[in-house]
């Protein structure tokens, strides 16, 4: 599939709403039916579920909130738990913002693109860098931020409504297709041997941290891997 | 805590132990992104820690699933996850390929083994 350049800030906007009919969103939608149906479970109403998606707009942290609820954590135990997944979206936005940067400094504009900062607009900006020269970068990830939160509430008002009566098989390969995503664009976008390091020390590395370290074992796991990886990285452009 | 309606109560509930908890870290992260240049080592260090925990990100959901991916055995996840790479590269690096062909060789796995 060839993407159409986008050389004006409009086209760029156009394109990243266009970002719905992608097989991202597709995996996003897939994700969100999941979603919605745990939300009822937990005993969320239809509000409940779309005020989550629009103010929070992260998947995981959503589905890790609903769990804490219908387990009837105190509230500040949900929120604690909420904090722990939602800091890896510290070093998205922190990679993140610098890309759509473009000569002076819009901290209101970075603000507003910070919150459709999530592991899928991450990966597709960085898709995308090559393509999208830096002042049609913003409008881009707020078209496809626009799009994407549209496509969450979407899937999760769909899941919330069926309460999932689909077959395990289904279910089983719609939660699979997340990780191949995820797996598959970090594969494409990887551009230098320190991404190729950090992919594979961070595929490596979680399944023992996860044992050794629950809880903290996704940041454990960026941490070192990912500075060992950077170590690696530098050592092996400047050369021996 | 529980929440059975929409009453302003569970909103707030919602808003703190949800979307603040959340958005915090986007806050910080803009804070400390607009000082960074994109050539430089700091950034790429904290690009290689983002890829590293997305990457580990895969590979917990395939080792530790949960729901209905937990009843289909860790050897099947694990096939399908390599059917899904082969198929992504057979069709000259296709996302479409490898995330659907993947997701169907499970799903088929899965079917046959019920």
């Amino acid at each position: 599939m060839a993407t159409p350049p986008a050389s004006t800030p409009r086209a760029a906007f156009a394109l990243g709403l266009r970002g719905f009919l992608s097989v991202p969103a597709a995996v996003l939608f897939a994700t969100a039916l999941g979603f919605g149906a745990l939300a009822r479970d937990g005993g969320l109403t239809p509000g409940h579920v779309a005020f989550l998606c629009l103010t929070m707009f992260a998947l995981p942290n959503q589905v890790v909130l609903v769990d804490q609820l219908a387990r009837n954590e105190t509230l500040a135990a949900a929120a604690l738990a909420v904090t722990l997944a939602a800091m890896r979206l510290l070093p998205m936005t922190v990679t993140l913002v610098p890309l759509l940067r473009s000569g002076r400094r819009r901290p209101l504009a970075e603000t507003v693109a910070a919150h459709f900062v999530a592991i899928t607009t991450w990966i597709e900006l960085n898709r995308r860098v090559g393509s999208l020269a830096p002042p049609v970068r913003l409008p881009y990830h707020l078209g496809l931020g626009l799009s994407l939160v549209a496509t969450m509430l979407a899937g999760a008002l769909a899941g919330y409504a069926l309460s999932w009566r689909v077959p395990p098989p289904v279910t089983a390969a719609l939660l699979f297709t997340t990780p191949l995503y995820f797996l598959l664009s970090l594969v494409a976008t990887s551009r230098t041997r320190m991404d190729a390091l950090a992919i594979a020390l961070g595929c490596l590395l979680s399944p023992a941290l996860h044992l050794a370290a629950p809880g903290f074992d996704l940041l454990a796991t960026g941490l070192v891997g990912g500075s060992l990886a950077f170590l690696l990285g530098r050592a092996a452009r400047r050369g021996p | 805590m529980t929440l059975s309606e929409d009453g302003f109560g569970g909103y707030l509930a919602l808003l703190l132990a949800g979307t603040l908890a959340t958005q915090v870290w986007r806050w910080i992260g803009v804070a400390v992104g607009s000082r960074l240049d994109v050539g430089g080592e700091p950034f790429q260090w904290v690009r290689a820690v983002a890829t590293a925990l997305v990457a580990g990100m895969v590979t917990r959901m395939i080792a530790f699933p949960a729901g209905a991916l937990a009843a289909v055995p860790l050897g099947t996840r694990l096939a399908a996850f390599a059917g899904g790479l082969a198929l992504y590269v057979l069709f000259r690096r296709s996302l479409a390929a490898g995330v659907l062909g993947g997701a169907l060789l499970l799903a088929l796995a899965a079917q046959a083994m019920r």
